[in-house]
C-alpha cells in the first residue's frame, strides 16, 4: 500500500522500536504531527522548548542505552535543538533528531521558517541526512539509527521537507543497512591485547582510568571483573561514574580536576596505565606534558581518533570495550603469571597514605548549610540508588564527588559541553524511561533558570522529579574562578532577583520547599522522597563561599592539587 | 611535512563542505583541495593537500576516515608517488618579448594554448615546484592571471585507491 511521507516516518519509528519521541510542533512538521495523532503506539511529549526536548531525549538514552527521538520543526524549531545536539554529540550519546524543512522547491530562497539545518548542525552531529525524495525516507531512517547507536555513538539529524512528508510511496522498512563508507570495529587486535596483558600483569603500580565508554558500551560487569581479578585501583572520569562500584575498596574516586587527591597522585605515580573508553580530555589530564611521567600506557577505544589524539600511547587497541576486557579476563585467567603481589601491597600502602588525607573533608559546624552536606544526605536519603541528573557547576563537582554510583547509567551529566539547562529536562526523560524509580535532578539557581520553563512538561505527565537547588546565591563555579584567578572580582557572577522557588515550584502545580538550616537537611529529604507522587522542589539555602576542593589549577599537572 | 591524501568519498550533496568544516573546525592547514567525479559515478575522488607534524596528520586522516561519507583514503606521500598540476598563465606578450616567452615556455614543456597579438595564454603541468620554478623565471610585470588547478596525485605501480 502507498502511505504518505508522514505516516511512512511514523510506521518505520513503530518498526524501528521506538516508544516515545519528545518534540515540538510547528509549520513544517504538521503532516507528521497528523500521522502521529492517528497512530497509538508511540508516545509523543512535549516539552515547553526544543532545547528542553532533545535534553530530555539525550536523558532518556543516557539511563536505557537506547537512542533518544526528537523531532522539531525548520527554523527556529531546529535553531533551538543545536544545544541539545551539541551536548549529546561532546558526550557521545546515541540520537537521532528529526528536524522539519521548508518544501524542497523553496530550499535556498530564504523561505520562510528555513534554517540551513545540515549546514548549521554538521559539526556537532555523528552525521545528517537531508532527505530529498519520499522513496528514501524509510532506509534513510533506518540508517540514522544504524549510525547513531554503532560504532562510537553520537546524535545524527535527519531533515525532512515539508513537501515530502505529503508525497507518497509503497512502504517497507528495512531489516538492516550497510554502509559501504561505515563499518565501525567491534574485535580488538588479538596482538595488541596480549602486549597490553602482559604489561598488565607485570605492573608494579598499575592504575585503571575508565570513562564513558564503558558505560555506552555496557561493559561495567566486564571492567568489576577484570580490576578484582587484577587487584588494581580504579579511577572514573566524570563520565564514567558508576561503572566501577564506587563503594567499593579498588576504587580512588574520580580523577581530574576536581578529582580525589590519591586517585590524581595515583595517575601520576603509576607505571602502567590501562585507559579504557575514556578520552584524556584536558580536564583530566591537567598539563599534557606532566601528564603520567613514568606510565607505559594501553588505551582501549572503539573511535581510532581518540587514540594518541592528546597523549601518545604505547598500546593502542581500537575495539568495543566489552569484548576487549572479556579477551583481556580470558588471557589473563589462562596465564600461569599472576599479578605481582608484593609490589601491589606496596603499591596500595602508598595510595591508601594519599587517601588518608581525605581530600574531601569539609567543614561539619557551620552554621550555614554546606552543599557537601546536603548530597550526603541525598545519597542517605535514597540509599544510594536514585538516578541523579545534574546541571552545571559546583554543585556537578559536589554530586559526582560526593553521591557513590555503584552502578552504571544513573549518574546523568553534561561533561563535555557542559551545558547549564541539562538537569531537568534530562530528569524528565529518565522518569519517562524508569517510572518507578527515583529520579533526583541536582543544580544551582543560575543552571535550573535556564530551563525552568520544562517545570510545566513535569506537570503534564506527572513527573515526580526531586530536585536539589544548590542555592548559593552565585554562579558558583565562575565565582570561585573569579576568587582564585581574578582578585575577587566577581563580575557578573552573583545572581540578583532571584525568583521565590517555593511559589515558583507551587504555581507550576509542585510541591516547593525552602531549607535554610543545617539542622532541617536531612528531615526536608525525607519528607520529598515520601511524597512518591509529587514533584518536589527543594531550595537549599547554602554557604555562598564554599569551593570545590580539591583543585588542579591550570596549567598543573596531577600531582599538584590544591587541597582544602 | 607535506603531504598529499587522496580521498574517495560517496558523491553526495555536501560531502565536500564536510571535510572542509573539519579541516576549519579542527584548525588544520589546506594548502589545495580538488574533487571531481570519478568513473564509478556514486564515488568522487578528493586530494587534498595539508602540512603537519606526523601527529597532526595522523590525526588528519583519522578525523577524514571518521566522516560517514568517506570510503577510503591514501596518504600518497606514504610510498611512490606522482604528483601534477595544471597551470593556465595569461602574459603579457608584445614585441621582442613574444619570442623570448616562446622559449622560455618551451624549456618548461608548456602549450601556448590561446595567442592575441598582445597575450599569450601558456599550459604547463607538473609537480607543484615546476610550476613554481616556472612563474619565478618570469617577469613579474607581464603576468596578467595565473589560474592553478590544485594538485591531483596518483601512486607509482600496484598501488591504488580503488574499491
Ligand atoms: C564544570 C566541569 C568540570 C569538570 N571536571 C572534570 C573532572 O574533574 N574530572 C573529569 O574526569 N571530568 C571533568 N569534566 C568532564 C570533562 O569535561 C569530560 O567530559 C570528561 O572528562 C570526558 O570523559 P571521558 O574521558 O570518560 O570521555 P567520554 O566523553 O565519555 O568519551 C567516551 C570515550 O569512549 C569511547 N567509546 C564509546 N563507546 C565505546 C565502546 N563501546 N567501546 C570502546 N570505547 C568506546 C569514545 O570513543 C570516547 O573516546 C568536567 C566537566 C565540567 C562541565
Ligand atoms: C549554557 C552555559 N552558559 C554558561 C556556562 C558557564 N558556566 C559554567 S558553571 C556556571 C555557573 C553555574 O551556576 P549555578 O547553576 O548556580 O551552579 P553553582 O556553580 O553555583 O553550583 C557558568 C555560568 C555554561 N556552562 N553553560
Ligand atoms: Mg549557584
Amino acid at each position: 500500500m502507498e502511505l504518505t511521507g508522514a505516516d511512512i516516518f511514523v510506521h518505520s519509528l513503530q518498526d524501528e522500536g521506538v516508544e516515545i519521541i519528545f518534540g515540538y510542533p510547528g509549520g513544517a512538521v504538521l503532516h507528521i504531527y497528523d500521522a502521529l495523532y492517528r497512530q497509538d503506539k508511540i508516545q509523543h511529549i512535549l516539552t515547553r522548548h526544543e532545547q528542553g526536548a532533545t535534553h530530555a531525549a539525550d536523558g532518556y538514552a543516557r539511563s536505557t542505552g537506547k537512542p533518544g527521538v526528537v523531532i522539531v520543526t525548520s527554523g527556529p524549531g531546529a535553531t533551538n535543538a543545536v544545544t541539545g545536539i551539541a551536548t549529546a554529540y561532546m558526550d557521545s550519546i546515541p540520537m537521532v533528531v528529526f528536524t522539519g524543512q521548508v518544501p524542497t522547491h523553496l530550499i535556498g530562497n530564504d523561505a520562510f521558517q528555513e534554517a540551513d539545518n545540515i549546514g548549521i548542525t554538521r559539526p556537532c552531529v555523528k552525521h545528517n541526512f537531508l532527505v530529498k525524495d519520499v522513496r528514501d525516507l524509510a532506509e534513510t531512517i533506518k540508517k540514522a539509527f544504524y549510525v547513531a547507536t554503532t560504532g562510537r555513538p553520537g546524535p545524527v539529524v535527519v531533515d525532512i521537507p515539508k513537501d515530502i512528508t505529503a508525497e507518497k510511496t509503497e512502504y517497507s522498512y528495512p531489516d538492516k543497512v550497510s554502509m559501504r563508507s561505515y563499518n565501525p570495529v567491534h574485535v580488538g587486535h588479538a596482538g595488541q591485547i596480549k602486549r597490553a596483558v602482559k604489561l598488565m600483569l607485570a605492573a608494579k603500580r598499575p592504575m585503571i582510568y575508565t570513562g564513558g565508554g564503558v558505560i555506552l558500551g555496557n561493559a561495567a560487569g566486564s571492567l568489576t571483573e577484570l580490576a578484582q581479578l587484577l587487584g588494581h585501583p580504579v579511577t572514573n572520569t566524570l563520565m564514567g561514574l558508576g561503572a566501577y562500584p564506587a563503594t567499593e575498596r579498588q576504587f580512588v574516586g574520580m580523577l581530574g580536576m576536581h578529582g580525589t587527591y590519591e586517585a590524581n597522585m595515583a595517575m601520576h605515580h603509576c607505571d602502567v596505565l590501562i585507559a579504557i573508553g575514556a578520552r584524556f580530555d584536558d580536564r583530566v589530564t591537567g598539563n599534557i606534558e606532566k601528564f603520567c611521567p613514568h606510565a607505559k600506557i594501553v588505551h582501549v577505544d572503539i573511535d581510532p581518533s581518540s587514540i594518541s589524539k592528546n597523549v601518545k600511547v604505547d598500546v593502542p587497541i581500537v575495539g568495543c570495550v566489552d569484548n576487549v576486557l572479556k579477551a583481556m579476563i580470558k588471557l589473563i585467567k589462562g596465564s600461569k603469571q599472576r599479578p605481582d603481589g608484593a609490589a601491589l601491597k606496596d603499591w596500595w600502602q602508598q595510595i591508601e597514605d594519599w587517601r588518608s588525607k581525605d581530600c574531601l573533608k569539609y567543614d561539619h559546624t557551620s552554621e550555614l548549610i554546606k552543599p557537601q552536606y546536603v548530597l550526603e544526605s541525598l545519597y542517605k536519603a535514597t540509599d544510594g540508588n536514585a538516578f541523579v541528573t545534574s546541571d552545571v557547576g559546583q554543585h556537578q563537582m559536589w554530586a559526582a564527588q560526593f553521591y557513590k554510583f555503584d552502578k552504571p547509567r544513573r549518574w546523568i551529566n553534561s561533561g563535555g559541553l557542559g551545558t547549564m539547562g541539562f538537569g531537568l529536562p534530562a530528569a524528565m526523560g529518565v522518569q519517562l524511561a524508569y517510572r518507578d524509580e527515583t529520579v533526583v535532578c541536582v543544580t544551582g539557581e543560575g543552571s535550573i533558570q535556564m530551563c525552568i520553563q520544562e517545570l510545566s512538561t513535569c506537570k503534564q505527565y506527572a513527573l515526580p522529579l526531586k530536585i536539589v537547588n544548590l542555592n548559593n546565591g552565585y554562579l558558583g563555579m565562575v565565582r570561585q574562578w573569579q576568587e582564585f584567578f581574578y582578585q575577587g572580582r566577581y563580575a557578573m557572577s552573583y545572581m540578583e532577583s532571584l525568583p521565590d522557588f517555593v511559589k515558583l515550584a507551587e504555581s507550576y502545580g509542585h510541591v516547593g520547599m525552602k531549607i535554610e538550616k543545617p539542622g532541617d537537611v536531612e528531615s526536608a529529604l525525607e519528607e520529598a522522597m515520601a511524597m512518591k507522587d509529587r514533584l518536589v522542589f527543594m531550595d537549599f539555602i547554602t554557604d555562598p563561599a564554599e569551593n570545590v576542593y580539591p583543585m588542579i589549577p591550570a596549567g598543573g599537572g596531577q600531582n599538584e592539587m590544591i587541597l582544602i | 611535512m607535506r603531504h598529499i591524501i587522496s580521498i574517495l568519498m560517496e558523491n553526495e550533496a555536501g560531502a565536500l563542505s564536510r571535510v572542509a568544516g573539519l579541516f576549519s573546525a579542527r584548525g588544520y592547514n589546506i594548502e589545495s583541495l580538488t574533487v571531481a567525479p570519478t568513473e564509478d559515478p556514486s564515488l568522487s575522488r578528493m586530494t587534498l593537500v595539508t602540512r603537519g607534524t606526523d601527529e597532526i596528520i595522523e590525526q588528519i586522516t583519522k578525523q577524514l576516515n571518521k566522516l560517514v561519507d568517506v570510503v577510503k583514503l591514501m596518504d600518497m606521500t606514504d610510498g611512490p608517488h606522482i604528483e601534477r598540476e595544471m597551470m593556465l598563465t595569461k602574459v603579457r606578450a608584445e614585441g621582442d618579448g613574444r619570442e623570448e616567452l616562446k622559449r622560455v615556455s618551451d624549456i618548461f614543456r608548456g602549450r601556448i594554448i590561446d595567442v592575441t597579438d598582445k597575450t599569450y595564454t601558456i599550459e604547463l603541468t607538473g609537480a607543484g615546484d615546476k610550476l613554481d620554478a616556472f612563474l619565478q623565471v618570469l617577469d613579474r610585470a607581464l603576468i596578467i592571471e595565473v589560474v592553478r588547478s590544485g594538485v591531483s596525485g596518483i601512486a607509482r605501480g600496484e598501488r591504488a585507491l580503488k574499491l
